[in-house]
């Protein structure tokens, strides 16, 4: 035992090597390695006949990404990612600004908790919950009889677009969950950008003779955005990437995540959804190349 | 003479903002407990049209729900396991050495949470499938630890970063080998960050979904059993209480894991 201590500890470049060697193995081969297999499925393509997956190489699985179907379905999910993150951004932002310049430290533990802990309670459980309040007999709708808002929601629901039968089988729906659900990505990192602003540099904007509104256009909001890129990040994505909610509380029109689900699963065409997937892998590889640029990864 | 000074206060808006905020997040969870207590079988009305503690009961019976919970407890557990080895292992090695490629590491383990599920979801399952693996109890394992690993890693590489070498040192030049220094002073400094990310993982791997529906069979997990109800409600007084339990069960590893990072300091993990 004692010598091949000895040994060992003589050699820690070896002991580095083994103790590395058992988690990249394991995520080179299964995870990098699964990618791969997808990345090369998308260049082969399904014969129409046989439903079978013929493995030569071609583009033509890409070509059909452009059909106006399909186009419909990349601009649909993300123009609601791009809606939720907005919102999120100005939802996140007073509860964010309080935690970070107003609470006492301990008010701000136990807000950190309350922020944090939605999301760690089970996301579909979360998403249920809208199906409970959005449905038509529900809870939304009580309130909105008692203020007399009734026609007020029948006119939203007949937007071309965004309406539905009920709240719970709408866009509309759909982003008042997304926007519930990833709300705590982008409240964190806002916190956290914020909490860095030193103190001085707003005493320094009023002492210079600001006004407090002027210090929070020109001092804190540019300081804070970001924290705002770096939320959107997360909201973005995963809202891209999402099949649970369109499925549950949406309409018959599909979502890139749906699209991926159907495509692989009812017609076994799997390199039509494999290059479906590449549309979110690449909009976040701009995506995050443009947030780099913005300065959000030192906010993260 | 300053202009007044700012931001001693925070204003009456934007107090109001922030306690809109927290409500909006916290509300929805109130209305599922409410709603495990309705009499109302097939619809979602409001006001409750009664209340009952029935469907507790009812819903303790169904073997379906017992099999599903059954799973995904052995699920987690084994992809907590895995993700426990390796992201010990891996946090170790990153943490000894400053080799080439330490950043890489971080960014592989990073990935599987970073992209989207289904990203994930269709990679491991064009990969099973054109390897001809059947889809099984393992294959929804392995799916799990691939994004549960990171975890484990965080939490234990911020502990190893606190911790002191000289510690380590003191116990090899009073005649310890490497086994004797790793079982007696290692292990109990990274107990509790082992635990916490082993906390943190489980409640990852029990939640999952989207992964979940496209490396498993036939075999139904918990989450899998609530979204075919999301989908289609058949069972709409006995989801909402699965929906209960399951935020309880949820919560309490959550809880503790917290509590344990809050008392040794250590919030690293806690990015999802």
């Amino acid at each position: 035992m004692n010598r091949l201590s000895t040994y060992f500890y003589k050699r820690p470049a070896l002991v580095t090597l083994l103790l590395l060697s058992i988690p990249m193995l394991y995520m080179l081969v299964v995870y990098l390695g699964s990618l791969f297999a997808l990345l090369l499925n998308s260049f082969y393509y399904l014969e129409e006949f046989t439903g079978l997956v013929v493995k030569e190489f071609t583009l033509s699985t890409y070509a059909q990404l452009f059909k106006p179907t399909n186009l419909g379905i990349f601009g649909r999910t993300a123009g609601m990612a791009m809606a939720v993150t907005i919102m999120d951004a100005l939802i996140a932002f007073p509860l964010a600004y309080y935690i970070a310049k107003f609470a006492s430290p301990r008010l701000r533990t136990y807000l950190y908790i309350a922020v944090t802990l939605p999301l760690w309670s089970s996301y579909l459980v979360r998403v249920y919950a809208w199906k409970l309040i959005l449905s038509k007999e529900g809870i939304l709708s009580w309130f909105v009889h008692l203020f007399h808002l009734d026609s007020a929601l029948d006119i939203l629901l007949a937007l071309p677009g965004v309406g539905g039968s009920s709240l719970s089988l709408s866009p509309i729906g759909m982003f008042i969950a997304f926007c519930y659900i990833w709300l705590p990505y982008m409240i964190v990192p806002i916190q956290t950008a914020l909490e860095r602003v030193p103190k001085s540099l707003l005493e320094a904007s009023s002492d210079l003779g600001a006004k407090p509104s002027q210090t929070f256009r020109n001092v804190i909001l540019p300081l804070a955005f970001p924290g705002v890129i770096a939320g959107s990040i997360f909201t973005f994505s995963l809202t891209l990437g999402d099949f649970i909610v369109p499925q549950s509380l949406g309409n018959s029109r599909f979502f890139i995540g749906q699209a991926v689900y159907s495509h692989q699963g009812t017609s076994g065409n799997i390199p039509l959804a494999a290059a479906f997937t590449m549309g979110p892998v690449v909009i976040m590889v701009v995506y995050l190349l443009i947030a780099r640029k913005l300065g959000a990864f030192d906010a993260l | 003479m300053r202009s007044k000074s700012y931001g001693d206060k925070a204003s009456l808006g934007l107090k109001l903002g922030a306690i809109g905020t927290l409500l909006f997040l916290h509300v929805p969870l109130w209305v599922i407990f409410l709603y495990s207590f309705t009499t109302d079988e097939s619809t979602y009305s409001f006001p409750l049209p009664g209340l009952t503690t029935k469907w507790f009961g009812v819903a303790l019976q169904r073997t379906d729900l017992w099999d599903a919970l059954k799973l995904s407890l052995q699920v987690a557990s084994l992809a907590t396991v895995a993700a426990l080895i390796l992201g010990t292992l891996a946090a170790a090695a990153v943490y000894r050495s400053n080799f080439f490629g330490r950043d890489a590491v971080s960014f592989l383990l990073v990935l599987p949470i970073a992209l989207p599920g289904i990203v994930t979801g269709i990679a491991l399952r064009s990969a099973i499938g054109s390897l001809e693996i059947p889809f099984s109890f393992w294959t929804i394992i392995i799916g799990h630890a691939t994004f549960c690993v990171v975890v484990v890693y965080n939490n234990v590489l911020a502990r190893f970063r606190r911790m002191q070498s000289s510690q380590i040192e003191a116990s090899m030049d009073l005649g310890a080998n490497s086994f004797q220094t790793f079982r007696y002073i290692v292990l109990p400094n990274i107990a509790t960050a082992l635990l916490a990310g082993g906390m943190l993982a489980f409640a990852l791997s029990f939640d999952e979904v989207i992964v979940t529906t496209f490396t498993a069979g036939q075999q139904s997990t918990l989450p899998i059993w609530i979204f075919s109800q999301l989908v289609r409600p058949r069972d709409r007084p006995v989801t909402n209480v699965v929906a209960t339990i399951v935020i309880l069960i949820t919560f309490l590893p959550i809880f503790f894991a917290q509590k344990i990072s809050a008392e040794s300091s250590d919030t690293e993990g806690e990015t999802k």
